[in-house]
C-alpha cells in the first residue's frame, strides 16, 4: 500500500512545475473567469436598465433562487467529473422535501439540524442506490438514473397522494430561515450554498480521493490500473450527489413553504445545463465546482433579468439552450488548442 | 464486458416480445376491458408518437449517440404548424413537407455539432432540448391553436374501416419496415453496428462514420417532426408545452428493448415490442385502477431491470464458467 | 443469434400477430353504455351510478375539497361509486389519457374541471358516443363536448369582487396593477381576466391600470417566481389579482417574505387555511371564493340527475341537490352556484377548508 502511494504521489511533484500543468491551470482559470465576467456583464447591463436590479431585495432574490440550482450542481459535477451523470436528482429533492414537511407535520418541534440530518441521510441513501447500480452492477449510470427518476417520483407520489404541505404546517423558525436574509441581501440559505462549495472544492482539490474522480472520468481503465479502487470513488461519487439533492429538499422546503409531490421536476435538466456552463466536461475528467456553482448563479440570473430587460420571458429557455451550446463549443474550441499547444511544446522540448 | 452481454442480449427481443405476449394474454384475463378493440385503439393512439421517434432514434443510440431533442423539435413542429395555419396555409400537404423540412433542419443542426465540431451528443442535445423548446415558445407564446378543419383532426385519427384501429398506425408500420430494412439488410445498417462498436475500425474500413451520423441525426428530426404534426392533429391543439417529457420515455423504450446504450447491440424488433410493452402495461393497469404513481414506478423498475439483468446474468453465468474450467487464463477485461 | 433463439422468436412473433388479429379483427361492437339509458321524466337518482371526477389536476388542494369533501359526500348521499383520478401537471393533454380509460371503464358521468378549451374534446365527445355523460365543472370545455357545466359564479360576479377587493386595499389614489393567473388557457381564468378588464373600464376604477398579465401554471414554485418577476420589473406596481388559489398563496408568500409586503396589495381566489396566515400578518387584506365543497357537491348531483334523466340540460329544467337545494338549468347549459364570498381577518377563522 505504501509503495503504491509512493508511486501515486511521486509524479505528481515535478508536474507541478512543468510548463505543460502550468498552461494547462491557466486554461482553467480563462475558463472560470470567462463565465464570471459573462455573469458581471449580465449584472451591470440589467442595472444599467433598471437600478432596482441591485436592491438589496432583488440580490436577495437571485441569491435564494440559485441557493438550490448551485448546492445540487455541486453534487453533480462530482458525478460528471468521473464520467457519470446523475439524473435522478430532482426527483430525490422531491422526496427530501415532503420528508421534511411531513416530519414536521407530525411533530412540529423537532430542531432544525435535526431535520437537515434527516434530508440529507434519506438523500445519501437514494444515492446509494444509484450508486450501488452504476458500480457494482457495471450499468451505465444515464439508464441508471434515468430509471431512479421515475422510481423516486413514483414513491414520492405515492407517499404524497393528493395532499400538500402548507407552509401553514411548518415552524415559523424553519420558513424564517429559507427567507430572511443578512442585511437584507444575502439569504441565510445561501451560507450552506458557500459551505457546501468550498467544502466540495477543497475535497475535490486536495485530497487523493477527489482527484481520483478527475483519473476516472479521463480514463478509466488506466485509473483502474494505476490502482486507483474506481467501483469505491463512483459509489461515493453517487453518495455525495444524493446528500446534496436531500439537503437542496430540505432547503427547498424552507424557502417555498408548500410542498407537493412536484417538487423539483425537471430540475434534473438545469442541474446539467448549470453544470455544462460552469465548464465542466460532460464526458468528465476536468471541470471545478466553482465554475459549476457560477453557473448556477448565472442562469438564475438570466432568468430575473431578462423580464427586467424587456426581454420577452419566453426568451428565457432559447437563451439557455444558446448558452449551453455556445458553452461546449467553446471548451471544445479550448481544450483543441490546449492540446495543440502541449502537443508543440513537448516536442519542442524533445528536439 | 461486451462479449458477456452479446450472448444474453441476442435474445433479448425475445424476452420483451414474451413479456408483451403474457401482459396481453394476463390482461385480458384479470381485467375488464383489457384487450378489447376500444383498448387496442386507445393504445395504438398514445404509441404512435412514440413509436414514430423511436425508429430513429434506435439507430442514434446504436451508433454510440444520443439524441435528448427529439420531444422538443415535437414541440416545435407543433407551434410551427399552429402558427402557419393562423397565418394562413389552409393546405395540409403544404403544412405537412413545410414541418418535415422543420424537423429535418433542427436535426440537421443536431448532426452539425455533433459531426462537424465533433461536440458530445448528450450535451449537444441537452443544448438544443431547451434551444428548441424555448423557440417553441417564442412561436406561441403560452397560447394554443386550435381550430383546426374537424375533418383533418378525425381524419387523422380515423378507424380502418372494419377495425377501431386508426388508419396513420400503417404509416408507421411503412416506416418500420423501412428503417428495419436499412438497419438489418444494407451495407449502411452494417455500417451503423460498426461504428457503434468501433468508430475507428469502421471509418479505416471505409464506413463514412460522420456522414451517416449526420443524416441519421436528419432522420430523428425529420421523423420528429411528422410526430408532432400527428400530435396536433389528434389533440386538435398546438402548443408549445406539446410533448415535454416525452424524449424520456423514447429513451426507456429503446433500452428497454434491448439496445445497448454503449452502441453496437440491438435491433428494431426489440424496440417496437418494448415501445408496445410499456403502452400495454400503462393502459392495462391504468383500467385496473392501479394509481398512475404506481405506473411511473414500475416503468423505472423496468427500464433498471433491462439493463442490470443482462449484466448480473452474465457475471453469474462467468463465475460458473469459471468454476468450471481449471485453468482460467483470461481475466476479463477492466470493463 | 443461435438458431434456437431465432425459432423462439419466429414462434412469439406469430402468437402475436395471432393475438392481435384475434382481438381486433371484429369491428367495434355497438357499445353499451355505462349503466342502462336514462329513463326521461324520472324523479330519483338511480342507486350505483359510477360518477368518477377528472380535475385540472390532483394533487391542488381546491380539487381535494371540491372532488373529496364535495363530490365524495354528494355520491355518497345518493348511493353511487365515487372515484377521483387525474393528472399531477396541468398539461392540456394530459387529462385525455385517463378520459379514454374512463370511457373503457364504463363509468356513467365524468366530471371534469379542464385544463384546455379543446384539447379534450375528442376524447370526450368519444366518450360521450360510448354511452358517458360529462358535466365540466370549474373550468369549462367547449360547449359542443359537454352536457352540462357547472359554474361556481358568474365571470362578471367574480371580476367584479376582485376589482373591488383589490380597489379597497389599494385605497382612493389607484395605481398599477397586475394579474397573476394560472395557465394560459385555462377557460375560466380566461373569462374572468376578460370581465376584469371591462371592469376596469368603468369610470369608477380609471384610477387602477393592468400594466401585465402573468402565469404560474398553477404550479407554486412558477407562481412564487412570476410574483417576483413582476415586482422587479414594475416599480410602481400597487397591486397584484390572482385569482387561482395555488398563484394567491405563492405570490402571498412571496410579499410576506419581502420587503414590498404592505406597500403592494395582493387579493385573489384563495382558501382560508392557505391564507389565513397572511390575512393576520397584513400581507392581504381581503380575498374571495365560494365553497369549493358546495361546487362539488352541485356537480355530483347535477351528474347524479343528467344520468337518471332527470335533466337533460336544456334551459329551464330543474333539480334538486340535496342540502342546496334547488337549481334551474340556465342558458347554455349551465348551472350556477353563487355568488363570491369574501374573507377577511373578520371572518376568517369559522372557515376550515
Amino acid at each position: 500500500m505504501a509503495a503504491q502511494t509512493a508511486l501515486r504521489t511521486e509524479p505528481a511533484t515535478p508536474a507541478r512545475s512543468t510548463a505543460g500543468a502550468r498552461i494547462v491551470r491557466r486554461a482553467f482559470v480563462v475558463r472560470e473567469l470567462g463565465i464570471v465576467l459573462a455573469l458581471a456583464l449580465l449584472v451591470v447591463v440589467t442595472a444599467a436598465v433598471n437600478p432596482r436590479f441591485l436592491s438589496a431585495q432583488s440580490i436577495k432574490d437571485l441569491l435564494l433562487g440559485s441557493t438550490i440550482l448551485a448546492i445540487l450542481a455541486v453534487g453533480q459535477t462530482i458525478v460528471v467529473v468521473s464520467r457519470n451523470v446523475d439524473l435522478s436528482v430532482g426527483s430525490v429533492l422531491g422526496l427530501a422535501a415532503f420528508a421534511t414537511g411531513s416530519l414536521f407535520v407530525a411533530s412540529p418541534n423537532l430542531p432544525i439540524p435535526v431535520v437537515l440530518l434527516a434530508g440529507v441521510l434519506l438523500g445519501a441513501a437514494c444515492g446509494a442506490v444509484n450508486g450501488a447500480l452504476v458500480a457494482a452492477a457495471r450499468v451505465p449510470a444515464l439508464v441508471v438514473t434515468l430509471g431512479t427518476l421515475y422510481v423516486f417520483r413514483g414513491i414520492d407520489y405515492s407517499w404524497a397522494g393528493g395532499r400538500q404541505i402548507n407552509a401553514a404546517n411548518m415552524p415559523a423558525g424553519f420558513l424564517w430561515m429559507g427567507s430572511t436574509a443578512i442585511l437584507g441581501a444575502v439569504p441565510y440559505l445561501a451560507l450552506f450554498a458557500v459551505v457546501v462549495l468550498v467544502v466540495a472544492g477543497l475535497y475535490l482539490s486536495w485530497y487523493s480521493s477527489g482527484r481520483d474522480l478527475y483519473a476516472i472520468g479521463s480514463n478509466p481503465s488506466a485509473a483502474h490500473l494505476a490502482g486507483i479502487p474506481v467501483g469505491r470513488r463512483v459509489f461515493a461519487a453517487f453518495v455525495v450527489s444524493g446528500a446534496l439533492a436531500g439537503l437542496a429538499g430540505v432547503l427547498h422546503a424552507a424557502r417555498f413553504g408548500t410542498l407537493d409531490a412536484n417538487a423539483g421536476l425537471g430540475n434534473e435538466l438545469d442541474v446539467i445545463a448549470a453544470v455544462v456552463v460552469g465548464g465542466v466536461a460532460i464526458f468528465g475528467g476536468s471541470g471545478s465546482v466553482y465554475g459549476a456553482a457560477v453557473g448556477a448563479v448565472l442562469l438564475t440570473t438570466i432568468g430575473s433579468a431578462l423580464p427586467v430587460l424587456g426581454v420577452d420571458p419566453f426568451w428565457q429557455r432559447a437563451a439557455v439552450g444558446a448558452l449551453i451550446l455556445a458553452a461546449i463549443g467553446l471548451d471544445r474550441a479550448l481544450s483543441a488548442r490546449l492540446a495543440r499547444r502541449l502537443r508543440t511544446r513537448r516536442g519542442g522540448r524533445r528536439a | 464486458m461486451r462479449e458477456r452481454t452479446r450472448s444474453v442480449l441476442g435474445s433479448w427481443d425475445t424476452v420483451v416480445l414474451v413479456g408483451l405476449v403474457l401482459v396481453i394474454l394476463i390482461g385480458a384475463a384479470t381485467v375488464d376491458g383489457a384487450a378489447t378493440p376500444r383498448f387496442w385503439r386507445f393504445v395504438i393512439l398514445e404509441v404512435i408518437p412514440i413509436a414514430l421517434i423511436a425508429l430513429p432514434m434506435t439507430l442514434v443510440i446504436i451508433t454510440g449517440e444520443i439524441d435528448l431533442s427529439v420531444a422538443s423539435v415535437l414541440g416545435l413542429t407543433c407551434t410551427a404548424f399552429g402558427q402557419m395555419w393562423a397565418w394562413g396555409v389552409t393546405s395540409l400537404p403544404a403544412l405537412l413537407a413545410l414541418c418535415l423540412l422543420l424537423g429535418a433542419v433542427l436535426g440537421a443542426v443536431n448532426g452539425l455539432f455533433v459531426t462537424g465540431f465533433g461536440l458530445p451528443s448528450l450535451a449537444v442535445t441537452i443544448g438544443t432540448l431547451a434551444l428548441y423548446r424555448g423557440l417553441a415558445y417564442v412561436v406561441l407564446g403560452d397560447r394554443a391553436v386550435a381550430n383546426y378543419p374537424p375533418q383533418w383532426t378525425t381524419g387523422a385519427i380515423r378507424p380502418i374501416p372494419g377495425t377501431t384501429i386508426p388508419w396513420t398506425v400503417l404509416v408507421v408500420g411503412v416506416l418500420a419496415i423501412v428503417f428495419g430494412i436499412v438497419l438489418h439488410a444494407t451495407p449502411i445498417g452494417r455500417g451503423i453496428y460498426a461504428m457503434g462498436n468501433n468508430a475507428d475500425a469502421a471509418r479505416f474500413s471505409g464506413v463514412s462514420v460522420r456522414r451517416t451520423k449526420f443524416w441519421i441525426f436528419v432522420a430523428t428530426g425529420a421523423m420528429s417532426a411528422l410526430a408532432g404534426v400527428f400530435w396536433t392533429l389528434r389533440f386538435a391543439s398546438a402548443r408549445a408545452d406539446n410533448g415535454t417529457g416525452l424524449e424520456l420515455a423514447v429513451v426507456a423504450a429503446v433500452l428497454l428493448g434491448g439496445v445497448s446504450i454503449f452502441g453496437g447491440r440491438g435491433g428494431l424488433v426489440g424496440v417496437l415490442g418494448a415501445v408496445a410493452l410499456l403502452a400495454t402495461l400503462r393502459n392495462t393497469l391504468q383500467l385496473a385502477y392501479v394509481p398512475a404513481n404506481t405506473l411511473t414506478i414500475i416503468t423505472g423498475s423496468l427500464l433498471i431491470v433491462s439493463v442490470v439483468g443482462p449484466n448480473v446474468a452474465a457475471a453469474v453465468r462467468e463465475r460458473l464458467r469459471r468454476r468450471r474450467s481449471t485453468t482460467s487464463t483470461t481475466e476479463s477485461a477492466a470493463g | 443469434m443461435r438458431a434456437g433463439t431465432r425459432s423462439v422468436r419466429a414462434v412469439v412473433l406469430a402468437a402475436l400477430a395471432a393475438l392481435t388479429l384475434a382481438t381486433t379483427a371484429c369491428t367495434d361492437e355497438g357499445t353499451t353504455g355505462g349503466g342502462a339509458a336514462p329513463s326521461a321524466g324520472a324523479t330519483t337518482i338511480k342507486e350505483g351510478l359510477k360518477i368518477t371526477f377528472l380535475p385540472k389536476q390532483v394533487n391542488n388542494p381546491y380539487f381535494d375539497t371540491s372532488d373529496n369533501k364535495g363530490g365524495k359526500v354528494a355520491v355518497e348521499e345518493f348511493k353511487g361509486v365515487y372515484a377521483q383520478t387525474g393528472p399531477s401537471d396541468t398539461g392540456a393533454s394530459a387529462q385525455v389519457s385517463y378520459i379514454n380509460t374512463l370511457s373503457q371503464q364504463q363509468v356513467d358521468v365524468i366530471v371534469v374541471s379542464a385544463n384546455d378549451k379543446d384539447a379534450i374534446c375528442g376524447a370526450l365527445n368519444e366518450a360521450r358516443q360510448g354511452g358517458a355523460k360529462v358535466v365540466t365543472y370549474d373550468s369549462d370545455t367547449n360547449p359542443s363536448c359537454r352536457d352540462l357545466f357547472i359554474n361556481q359564479a358568474t365571470a362578471e360576479g367574480i371580476a367584479k369582487s376582485q376589482i373591488k377587493l383589490i380597489s379597497e386595499a389599494i385605497g382612493p389614489d389607484g395605481g398599477e396593477i397586475a394579474i397573476l393567473s394560472a395557465t394560459a388557457n385555462a377557460t375560466n381564468q380566461n373569462a374572468w381576466i376578460e370581465m376584469m378588464k371591462t371592469e376596469l373600464a368603468k369610470p369608477e376604477n380609471a384610477k387602477l391600470k393592468l400594466v401585465a398579465t402573468v402565469y404560474g401554471d398553477d404550479n407554486d414554485q412558477k407562481s412564487f417566481a412570476e410574483a417576483q418577476g413582476l415586482l422587479a420589473k414594475y416599480p410602481n406596481l400597487k397591486g397584484i389579482i390572482s385569482p387561482t388559489t395555488v398563484g394567491v398563496a405563492a405570490a402571498a408568500r412571496y410579499l410576506s417574505g419581502s420587503s414590498y409586503k404592505g406597500k403592494v396589495q395582493l387579493t385573489g381566489l384563495g382558501t382560508p387555511n392557505q391564507m389565513r396566515a397572511y390575512v393576520k400578518d397584513g400581507t392581504v387584506k381581503a380575498f374571495a371564493l365560494w365553497n369549493p365543497a358546495d361546487l362539488g357537491y352541485l356537480a355530483a348531483y347535477a351528474a347524479g340527475a343528467l344520468a337518471s334523466g332527470i335533466i337533460t340540460g336544456k334551459e329551464g329544467d330543474k333539480f334538486k341537490a340535496g342540502k342546496l337545494g334547488e337549481f334551474t338549468v340556465g342558458a347554455n347549459a349551465t348551472v350556477l352556484l353563487g355568488d363570491p364570498f369574501a374573507f377577511n381577518a373578520g371572518n376568517i377563522d369559522q372557515f376550515n377548508f
